[in-house]
């Protein structure tokens, strides 16, 4: 249960003042899939971040399951960060020389959890990337090395999973794997699911989706799930047909 | 997260780029060797000029002659031609019971002389110091002949050209046939102007070592009346024999400032002068002497290698400082996933502690071995820097390590490894994991 009440973020750009969130009152539900939707500058991702307690508001009060989020300590944020939210980025923010499973594993570590290996192992098969185990995120693809942050973020067994443009760096055949990979997480272990994008295909996969403009909230509405809207757009890329004509 | 997870993600990040590893560590291997090897040196020539002084023998007291002084320039001590043979017999006629001996002796040729001698025999030719002394000489400075016989009362009556070689003039003419006997040409004076004469060698010393004056080793001896007449520079127009040095041997001594005060005053009334025209030092004063060069020496060594390891540990400092901050972006991933504070600067503490340790642990190495090498005969370097503050410490120069200096250079670098490995970690663990992100 998340419950944001008159949030805003100001940063001081030289001696001007400029309002990224300009008092955002927003509530979600346990077990949610929302899209949060906005133009550049809207202040979405800014919005994404003090959700995943990455960064902290200026003004007002955020409550994560009853507890005011603003009032606590860097430790005990570090604890709702590894404990409670799992994080996914549009850069996918691997560790460069670090393997798929160790990256998975990471979080467990700072958790002090036994069994890393088989719980990381698990994260990864969920995410369908069990034999890349030992790549190293040169090693993989876009799309694997988001899946793999994605293995990571829910590794720890987190009630919330938050992702700041997930698809963005991706094509639209990964882009709906990942997606798929949500709607799964979703439905079937009923965690909540918040993601910003400017994509409306991407956003088409939810359930509600909020519109963000300079830094309020413009629109809240639910919508009816569609899942094709990506996949017909290309053919996998290693479609036999498509070979020998390619090359000509 | 456990010591050993710190631990096993320290070494990991250190593996994943061995070239900044390695250019972090070679600051210290280089700080540390350098504090090591100059250290060890230092120390090295301190304590053998000390055991030198002390290998003269505990009771010695040295009477030179005074300085000149030329057009109001006052040469060095030694160079006035003031001090004779007849003041040391006039001492001895005191019969002082404080002396338990008393020699006189002339010298010409050796280091920084202006009249090199030389020993000549069969074309082989050595570099020498032409000694005339009397026979009390061996038992004064406690220096015997090894073979034959030494400068014989007689020798000194007749002037007769006898000599004593010293153990490596020996061998270096003679190279291990028996010299007694043989007849030996030594030559005293400037290229061509040298002037020589043909001496039957009677004895070799026994083998010394080196000594403040020089290798003792590298000595010849002749009576001193033969030296005076056959060396015409160092003839006095006043028919006194002039010498160079008188040795006295003390019996006790707790007697060498009294010694000093009487003979002094006998040395003044001889010479009708109110200020000293020849200087008196005994053995502890040249021992003093000595430490006091060897302390300078030190400091300057010791300032060297601490700028050296300075300068590495601004080696550190610089790479430490850009590979954090080049990694905080890296902080800001860990911390998004669940790092705490404590967590990162625990990481670059081990980080920095296994650099500086590893690095630290090389260089001891590394500087240990350049003392052996150096020991083993590449014994250039120290002497000259020895030799530049006149001391001379020939062939046996020591290294000497000491716990104290490594635990300097490794303290010093340590403690820049932390300093500039943490500082930066420390920063960056305190941003906001989404600042620490948007890092470049």
């Amino acid at each position: 249960m998340i419950r944001l009440r008159r949030i805003k973020k100001t940063y001081h750009v030289g001696t001007q003042y400029v309002h990224a969130l300009a008092g955002i009152d927003l509530e979600i539900d346990d077990g949610e899939f929302l899209a949060i939707m906005g133009p550049s500058g809207s202040g979405k991702s800014t919005l994404m971040n003090i959700i995943g307690c990455l960064d902290r508001p200026s003004e007002g009060v955020y409550e994560l399951d009853g507890i005011n989020v603003s009032r606590l300590s860097d430790a005990q944020l570090a604890k709702i960060r590894n404990q409670r939210l799992g994080f996914v980025f549009q850069s996918f923010n691997l560790l460069p020389r670090m393997n798929a499973l160790a990256q998975v594993a990471l979080p467990l570590v700072y958790r002090g959890a036994a069994n890393r290996n088989r719980v990381a192992m698990a994260a990864l098969k969920m995410v369908g990337l069990e034999n890349r185990a030992d790549h190293k995120p040169t090693q993989l693809s876009g799309g694997q090395q988001q899946r793999v942050a994605i293995a990571r973020a829910l590794v720890g067994n987190p009630t919330i999973i938050l992702a700041d443009e997930p698809t963005g760096a991706l094509d639209s055949r990964t882009s709906h794997d990942v997606m798929e990979i949500f709607r799964l997480l979703n439905e079937q272990r009923g965690i909540t699911i918040a993601f910003v994008t400017h994509e409306p295909e991407v956003a088409a996969y939810t359930r509600r989706i909020v519109s963000v403009r300079d830094g309020l909230i413009v629109s809240d509405k639910p919508n009816i799930p569609v899942t094709q809207t990506l996949v017909p757009h290309h053919e996998p890329p290693h479609a036999p047909a498509a070979a020998p004509e390619a090359r000509a | 997260m456990t010591l050993i997870d710190i631990f096993a993600t320290s070494v990991a990040a250190l593996r994943s780029n061995l070239l900044r590893t390695f250019l972090t560590m070679l600051g210290i291997i280089i700080g540390i060797s350098a504090v090591i090897v100059l250290t060890a040196a230092s120390e090295g020539a301190q304590q053998g000029v000390g055991d030198r002084i002390r290998g003269l023998g505990s009771n010695l007291m040295f009477i030179r002659p005074g300085a000149v002084t030329t057009g109001g320039v006052q040469g060095l001590p030694g160079s006035g031609p003031s001090l004779f043979l007849e003041d040391s017999n006039a001492i001895a006629a005191q019969n002082f019971e404080y002396i338990e001996g008393i020699a006189s002796q002339g010298t010409a040729g050796g280091p920084g002389s202006p009249f090199p001698a030389q020993a000549i025999y069969r074309g082989q030719n050595v570099s020498t110091t032409l000694v005339g002394t009397e026979p009390s000489y061996q038992s004064v400075r406690d220096f015997y002949v090894a073979s034959g016989r030494f400068i014989s009362d007689d020798d000194v009556t007749k002037k007769a050209l006898t000599v004593v070689l010293g153990a490596n003039v020996a061998e270096k003419l003679f190279a291990g046939k028996d010299a007694v006997g043989e007849s030996v040409r030594i030559a005293v004076g400037p290229g061509r102007f040298a002037i020589g004469f043909n001496f039957t060698v009677v004895g070799v010393m026994e083998k010394k070592g080196a000594s403040t004056t020089g290798d003792q080793d590298d000595l010849v001896f002749v009576p001193l009346p033969s030296f005076q007449a056959r060396v015409p520079f160092i003839r006095n127009p006043r028919g006194f024999t002039n010498v160079s040095q008188i040795n006295i041997k003390l019996a006790d001594r707790g007697e060498a400032n009294r010694a000093k005060e009487e003979i002094g005053g006998l040395l003044r009334e001889r010479h009708n002068v109110n200020e000293d025209d020849f200087t008196i030092q005994t053995q502890s004063e040249l021992l003093s002497t000595a430490t006091d060069v060897e302390q300078s020496l030190q400091v300057l060594v010791v300032s060297i290698a601490l700028i050296s390891l300075f300068v590495g540990g601004l080696g550190i400092m610089n790479i430490m400082l850009v590979s954090v901050t080049e990694r905080t972006r890296e902080i800001g991933i860990r911390k998004a996933i669940g790092a705490k504070r404590v967590d990162i600067l625990l990481q670059f503490l081990v980080e920095a502690i296994l650099v500086t340790l590893l690095g630290g642990l090389l260089g001891v190495a590394i500087g240990w071995g350049i003392t052996r090498v150096l020991e083993r005969g590449l014994d250039w370097d120290i002497n000259l820097l020895v030799a530049s503050f006149s001391l001379s410490v020939s062939d046996s120069s020591k290294y000497l390590l000491t716990p104290f200096w490594i635990l300097v250079g490794l303290g010093v670098s340590a403690v820049t490894g932390l300093v500039a490995g943490v500082y930066p970690a420390w920063r960056a663990s305190r941003l906001d994991p989404i600042e620490a992100l948007r890092h470049e």
